[in-house]
């Protein structure tokens, strides 16, 4: 176990307060305001085109403090591995989460490791836990408080690239794509937005569930509805091609590089205008607005002018016989 | 997206349903057989955008809506048994048997794989000589033929622990069936995909014995919009005929290689549908040469079709008898979270259709 520490994790994770290896890591914070979140990660595979397990763990952490309008500093890594998984397959995704949190400028500042025998778990499973610092006035981003009939409801990119890139990984469609995971940590997206004192009525990231689910969450009783336009929304064209096939609905696909955002009216053009100059948001739009009208509701405008009612999914999308 | 972008042309749409709103006089009731159709319908929100003289009516068009929980059943007892795994389309897990759901089992223990193709079925049969593997066979004509190119396979590689439970059925008898349990529809928008394989002959006797006219239509909104407008135009002109709107995919002989794959390997049984009960010559079995491949014929599965849970209206919505709002259980006990019937298990189903996308 300790060659494996020495040889593997502080090879690549060498934060100086990891690498005094005592039982807990001690920052300093100049903000006394905190974010803290937690989140645990399997995925099977554990490596899909565009990232792994490994820099899911990373961005997933480092976004939720991103939605909540923090500036994500610190994370602790845990690791639970199933005897037998291959030390070169550990490295990368090891090597992955460090180069990952370098890119974000989040520091991994802790963790621990737990070797269990065969068939106790599935390969790795790894949980990452992070703090963030925020500002008082960002405090509510995460509530849903702040929404306003009249927002704009935003997305940075195309929908369902994670989800489907997971899915071609699994090889059980039965042929390849050149589709991409979007998984990316998105900070460096959002932070000029907050520096810029531009006003963030709510953000979310629409991981599991997708962009339908987050939509539907947050206007569950309450007294605003939300109207989206399909053909507003941007989703590449082997995801739509693949759900085509498989009848899935790209809004209900996982994301793990997205954010969604509602913004008000007044802020909304120059909110795109500096999203599309990062690379995580270069292809940010416009969906939808918040209404008064159908209160608790999110509708959908169809392509050809119909509308169509948004419900939250039960259950996992399963392909359809024909 | 090519091919099915220039069938979402608003433009192109919105001719057509102005040629709709013009030549509709009479009110018409056309019934989509397909649960294909179904969620197409909803999802591009085109009842909303019909004239009132327009009744659209679900059919009995979801392989998985129309099969009997009795099948479940078994297919959950065959899971549990040793040594033996049931393979299956996503879509039939979540489906309520008499009292638990594949999914459940499979939480609980039992050997349920969910496969893209039974061609994966085969697969792992050839690779684990000392276990059963037996695929449940759902759907009709579209299905159907891949069923048939696996128990060919399985044939060909001698394989003695491949097994299909076969619940496939054909389209035609059901049709007649709605006709003959009383329920009043105009016309027929054909399904497209069965369509391909077995052609457009079968709709004829509709046509001849009962009056309805029958237009096969693709899945997008403009084919859709156009097929309504041809049954329309036929229904306003008396003159009910047999027609392809879907041209791209379906020919009038329909596919031959997959129908003689399908007469090869396949004989019409008597068959049991939801709703319907038992109609004849409307299923598929494996034929004399395939017989040691048949579930049915190696493992004990005999059983009466179990009663439908009590207040579900699943028959009547597929006979269209009522719609799924009608139903007292629609919404408030019956949810695709927590289905009682199987019209709402299925994203074809009608009741999941009108839950996710009607308006109100």
């Amino acid at each position: 176990m300790h060659e494996l520490i020495e040889k593997v994790f502080l090879k690549h994770f060498n934060d100086p307060l990891l690498l005094d290896q005592s039982d807990s890591a001690v920052m300093e914070v100049s903000e006394s305001r905190l974010a803290f979140t937690t989140d645990a990660y399997v995925v099977q595979p554990m490596f899909f085109a565009g990232g792994n397990i490994g820099k899911l763990a990373v961005c997933g952490a480092v976004n939720d403090l991103v939605a909540a309008g923090a500036q994500p500093l610190f994370l602790s890594v845990a690791f639970i591995i199933e005897e037998g998984l291959e030390l070169s397959e550990l490295e990368i995704i090891v090597q992955t989460m460090a180069e990952t949190a370098s890119d974000a400028g989040v520091r991994i500042v802790c963790g621990d490791t737990k070797v269990v025998g065969k068939g106790q778990c599935d390969k790795l499973f790894i949980t990452t836990s992070g703090i963030g610092q925020t500002q008082k006035e960002h405090e509510d981003i995460g509530s849903g408080k702040l929404i306003q009939p009249g927002d704009h409801i935003i997305i940075n990119g195309t929908l369902g690239d994670h989800g489907m890139a997971v899915l071609a990984a699994r090889n059980q469609l039965g042929f390849t794509s050149d589709l991409q995971s979007d998984c990316a940590p998105l900070n460096l997206m959002i932070q000029p937005l907050l520096d810029a004192g531009l006003p963030i009525h709510f953000m979310r990231d629409p991981t599991r569930g997708g962009l339908a689910s987050v939509l539907c969450e947050i206007t569950q009783n309450k007294n605003f509805g939300i109207e989206i336009d399909e053909t507003l929304i941007p989703i590449s064209e082997p995801v739509l091609g693949m759900c085509e096939l498989y009848g899935f609905d790209p809004l209900y696909i996982a994301n793990e590089g997205k954010m969604l955002m509602i913004v008000p009216d007044s802020s909304s053009f120059e909110t795109l205008s500096l999203l599309q100059k990062s690379e995580s948001g270069k292809n940010s739009a416009a969906i939808g607005r918040v209404t008064e009208k159908n209160p608790g509701r999110v509708m959908m405008k169809t392509p050809i002018g119909g509308t169509r009612l948004i419900t939250m999914l039960t259950g996992e999308q399963l392909p359809r016989i024909c | 997206m090519k091919f099915v972008d220039d069938f979402r042309d608003r433009e192109l749409c919105e001719i057509v349903l102005e040629q709709i709103h013009r030549e509709s006089k009479r009110s018409i009731t056309i019934m989509e057989v397909c649960g294909g159709h179904t969620m197409a319908l909803h999802r591009f929100g085109i009842p909303s955008l019909l004239p009132p003289t327009i009744d659209l009516l679900s059919g009995p068009g979801c392989p998985v809506c129309v099969t009997g929980r009795g099948f479940i059943d078994h297919a959950i007892r065959l899971a549990m048994q040793e040594k033996t795994a049931v393979c299956t389309y996503g879509d039939l897990i979540q489906v309520p048997g008499s009292e638990s759901t594949l999914e459940k089992a499979k939480a609980g223990g039992a050997d349920v794989r969910i496969v893209y193709s039974p061609m994966q079925c085969v697969d792992m049969a050839a690779w684990n000589e000392d276990m059963k593997f037996v695929f449940l066979g759902i759907g009709f004509e579209t299905t159907a033929p891949a069923s048939a190119i696996a128990l060919r396979t399985a044939k060909e590689l001698d394989l003695k622990n491949f097994f299909l439970f076969s619940a496939h059925k054909v389209m035609p008898q059901a049709m007649a069936a709605i006709i003959h349990a009383g329920v009043k529809v105009d016309a027929y928008l054909c399904p497209g995909h069965v369509s391909a394989i077995t052609g457009t002959k079968m709709y004829e006797p509709l046509v001849g014995q009962f009056g309805v006219g029958c237009v096969v239509s693709g899945f997008e909104p403009l084919d859709l919009l156009q097929s309504i407008l041809m049954l329309v135009k036929q229904h306003e002109h008396n003159n009910p005929v047999v027609e392809i709107q879907y041209t791209r995919a379906v020919k009038p002989e329909g596919n031959t290689k997959a129908q003689s794959i399908l007469n090869q390997v396949f004989e019409p049984c008597d068959a049991w549908w939801r709703g319907l009960g038992i109609l004849p010559q409307s299923g598929l079995k494996p034929s004399i040469s395939f017989r040691k491949y048949d579930a049915v014929e190696f493992f004990d599965l005999s059983g009466d079709e179990p009663p439908d849970p009590p207040g579900c209206c699943c028959c009547e919505v597929l006979k269209g008898l009522i719609k799924p709002m009608d139903c007292k259980l629609f919404s408030i006990v019956c949810t695709p979270a927590n289905p009682v019937g199987a019209c709402m298990v299925s994203a074809e189903g009608a009741c999941q259709s009108f839950f996710r996308y009607a308006n109100s």
